[in-house]
């Protein structure tokens, strides 16, 4: 079967242990997420959630496995009525320390072309990335809004 | 890719080819190509788009996945965005879409 795929990849000037951290702590991913946060126990075979400020679940799944601070790979499935029905994604993201930098790579991918979900998710990932490494290296988000340009009009 | 600055003389230098930007239109077509697939759509050696592949990676804009035998390559929009973060975002959007309208018109009355 066809297969849609994005890969988005990012160096940023940190450790594993944490970005790791950064990964999986919902304080933190607040901060990045545009108010968004995960809840799960991060271990293989529990249960993982993306929920908003609101506490509406946007994403649900679980996690397939967790090698910290190495690898970590979600199964995802988009909460949406017009989503929902093209089933699991698979979302891996892996860590491997490069000199000073670290080299995030996120990997999210779908049995199915096209895919909506991938061009749903497609766009968020470079802002959350984005606003994850400055956070982490700046200590400060490079983004407020999601989508400014709405905020603009 | 341990310094900011050079970072960025990378990705302005990888953007500045058209043949560069035109293998990130390809991608954006069609993400996940292998070279073959690339060089059927160029006007260039197997070598030369190899080469121009090389600089888009070392600016990471382009990221590769082996899968068996085969790389693919795939666009990596992460250092666009933070293009767009530095240089356009900061400006304010009404303005810059005003003067995307009068581009357009006038550029329709003169077509």
């Amino acid at each position: 079967m066809a297969r849609s795929t994005f890969v988005y990849v990012t160096y940023i000037r940190t450790t594993p242990e944490k970005l790791w951290k950064a990964l999986t702590d919902p304080a933190f991913q607040e901060q990045y997420w545009f108010g968004m946060h995960c809840e799960s126990g991060w271990t293989a075979g529990s249960p993982w959630k993306l929920v908003s400020s609101s506490g509406q679940v946007f994403d649900a799944g679980e996690i397939v496995a967790a090698e910290p601070p190495r690898r970590l790979v979600i199964r995802w499935e988009n909460q949406k009525p017009e989503l929902k029905p093209e089933g699991a994604s698979l979302c891996t993201m892996e860590l491997e320390a490069i000199g000073p930098t670290v080299k995030l790579s996120i990997t999210h991918s779908i049995e199915r072309e096209p895919s909506k979900l991938i061009a749903a998710v497609s766009g968020g990932w470079p802002k959350v990335i984005s606003n994850l490494k400055s956070l982490l290296e700046t200590g400060s988000i490079a983004l407020l809004e999601a989508y400014p340009s709405a905020q603009a009009r | 890719m341990s310094e900011p600055n050079r970072d960025a003389d990378l990705l302005f230098k990888a953007l500045a080819d058209p043949s560069r930007r035109k293998l990130l239109d390809l991608l954006h077509a069609h993400d996940g190509r292998t070279l073959n697939d690339l060089c059927e759509h160029l006007d260039m050696t197997r070598q030369a788009v190899t080469q121009h592949l090389d600089v888009l990676e070392a600016a990471n804009l382009v990221a590769t996945v082996r899968r068996g035998r085969e790389k693919l390559h795939f666009l990596n929009p992460v250092p666009l965005q933070e293009i767009y973060e530095r240089w356009i975002a900061k400006f304010e959007k009404p303005r810059l879409k005003a003067l995307n309208d009068l581009k357009r018109r006038l550029e329709k009355a003169h077509g």
